[in-house]
């Protein structure tokens, strides 16, 4: 069966959301570009001795916490809440009526998400480097992996919360109680090279901030981030199976 | 009502539909096991429009839910155009068009839109503006479906059932929450639809919408069929005397009129009762008890206001074979698990 149609038609409702297009898409680099331009010491240049470029402005370390912050904010706030909101409003079970499988409908709108994930971080990886003179990563492709992985971690986490919430407003109290926990772990309240150490030891262990420390480690072309690689594997493995598994489609 | 109807007519071939023994049970957690559906059989036959009727809690949903696949049956058997929908689900969806109970899209779809993505899932599609205009939907289809009036909702879903050329269409409760009007329109539409061809399994809590559209109709109760046949044969078959009752504007005719009429109950054998109700009075006998009352007070000169005979309906029907009134939500746990 050709789902064509149900992809467009859902991309084409998914941007009706004024919620989801803000939260989505334009909060990262709104935020990154925001502050950096508000904040004075953001711009200016870095005195930290051993950095690669003494003159690459102090919001270059917020970067790939602004880059993990995108993947929690539709992982966690956007995608549960649609989830639930289609059981709540029996989208799942209309559809369970015809040759169309619901199933369909979730791939399609994890498709949709994952896409406009790329269009928020692109926008905010382009915006930094050109408003902010933010450099480009010394290690593209570590931040790359990272990021996918940050990806299927945060999305597995998502699904779990929309597994089970029979209500749109549910699920976005459960992805609310785990977002601003995640965002202190990222490193948008403490940067990540100032954070405590305990601070720091406990982030490694959570996806978004394994997500962030490894984002960072590649910008900077610091030592390959292997334990928050794995961290972040580890959590997918656990996670997505047990999603799919829990995930309640009347 | 079945004079008046018009095109395709039931048959007499295999029955579209075949329900036999039908039983689901719920446990819900920590409690007692729950029979939704206790015996349930019918059959459909092409063309007709079948009626499931009961009240809320009754089993309908659930019976049409084991029918359409979408629940496991605990008991029995259930056939949808020869094929099994409980070992194969898959099986039937590209035949059966089915509207749900409640409304079921994301609120900023448009109507345009939900009926040509739900086209896209069919193999056999019906041409989304034909429906429309069918459906009287075609000035809204730019129209998102959160924003779309109770009647308007109604009338996309059943057009959404319809989308695929199904040859059976499941229309559950489709008139709740309408307004008269709509739902005299909504009547209508459903005939245009079964004068299309399409087999038609209604699921209602409305007496009145089953008398008024059923071919033949099952009334259920607390899981169980308690009656079955088309209205008319339901209501022939009451075993019930014939009811007048009389209206007076003033007190002191109907004052005399009872007084008369308790004293005719006594010595004429065609007079049963003699209750007054409602400020009206109502007499109830034999066939013959209109004539024995119209006789006792013409010679007496006591002239009501007001005559009529009591008719027989669905209702009951339901009091006759339950021996409770029927109320329409008397135990609201249809969607139970």
């Amino acid at each position: 069966m050709n789902a064509g149609p149900l992809l467009t038609t859902e991309t084409k409702v998914w941007l009706r959301d004024p919620a989801a297009v803000f939260f989505a898409l334009v909060f990262p680099v709104l935020l990154l570009v925001g502050l950096g331009l508000v904040i004075p010491d953001f711009r200016s240049p870095m005195e930290e001795p051993g950095l690669p470029w003494d003159s690459a402005p102090n919001v270059t370390i917020w970067l790939p916490t602004i880059l993990a912050l995108a993947v929690a904010t539709i992982s966690l706030t956007t995608m549960p809440v649609q989830f639930a909101t289609f059981r709540e409003k029996g989208v799942l079970r209309r559809l369970a009526t015809t040759p169309m499988p619901p199933r369909n409908l979730i791939g399609a709108h994890l498709v949709i998400n994952v896409v406009a994930l790329l269009v928020a971080a692109a926008a905010a990886v382009v915006g930094g480097m050109t408003v902010l003179d933010i450099p480009f990563a010394v290690d593209p492709l570590v931040v790359l992996l990272c990021f996918v992985l940050a990806t299927t971690a945060m999305f597995s986490l998502g699904l779990l919360v929309a597994a089970r919430a029979d209500r749109g407003s549910a699920a976005s109290g459960i992805g609310m109680l785990i977002y601003f926990p995640s965002l202190l772990f990222s490193g948008v309240w403490v940067p990540i090279p100032v954070m405590p150490d305990w601070m720091a030891q406990m982030a490694k262990y959570t996806p978004i901030g394994a997500a962030s420390q490894g984002m960072l480690a590649g910008w900077f072309g610091d030592d390959f981030p292997l334990t928050q690689v794995l961290v972040m594997v580890a959590w997918t493995a656990v996670l997505f199976p047990l999603g799919i598994k829990l995930f309640r489609w009347t | 009502m079945t004079a008046t109807r018009s095109g395709a007519g039931p048959d007499d071939g295999p029955p579209v539909v075949d329900v036999r023994n039908l039983r689901k049970t719920y446990r819900v957690k920590g409690g007692p096991e729950k029979v939704a559906v206790a015996d349930v059989s019918f059959e459909v036959r092409r063309g007709e429009i079948f009626g499931i009727l009961g009240p809320n809690g009754a089993g309908k949903t659930t019976t049409v839910e084991c029918l359409a696949g979408l629940r496991r049956a605990d008991g029995g058997t259930v056939r949808l155009l020869g094929r099994d929908p409980q070992a194969a689900p898959a099986s039937v969806r590209e035949d059966v068009g089915i509207q749900l109970q409640e409304a079921a899209l994301h609120d900023r779809i448009t109507v345009g839109e939900a009926l040509d993505v739900f086209a896209s899932f069919y193999e056999r599609r019906a041409d989304p503006a034909e429906l429309m205009d069918l459906l009287d939907l075609t000035e809204h289809r730019n129209v998102q479906f959160g924003k779309l009036s109770g009647g308007q909702k109604q009338r996309l879903s059943i057009a959404l059932a319809l989308v695929g050329k199904p040859q059976v269409a499941i229309l559950d409760e489709l008139t709740t929450g309408l307004d008269p009007a709509a739902r005299r329109a909504t009547w209508e539409l459903v005939e245009r639809v079964r004068d299309s061809g399409v087999t038609i399994l209604l699921v209602t809590h409305f007496m009145d919408e089953a008398e008024r559209l059923c071919d033949r109709l099952v009334v259920i109760d607390r899981g169980t069929v308690v009656a079955q046949g088309t209205p008319t044969e339901l209501t022939d078959g009451l075993r019930r005397d014939r009811g007048v009752r009389l209206r007076f504007a003033e007190d002191t005719g109907r004052g005399r009129a009872l007084d008369l009429l308790t004293a005719l109950a006594t010595r004429d054998d065609d007079v049963t009762a003699v209750v007054s109700a409602d400020g009206e009075i109502e007499v109830t006998g034999t066939r013959k008890v209109l004539f024995a009352v119209v006789r006792e007070l013409a010679a007496a000169d006591v002239v009501p206001d007001d005559v009529r005979t009591v008719t027989h309906s669905l209702e009951d029907v339901f009091v006759d074979v339950t021996g409770r009134q029927y109320r329409a939500d008397e135990n609201d746990e249809e969607n139970v698990a």
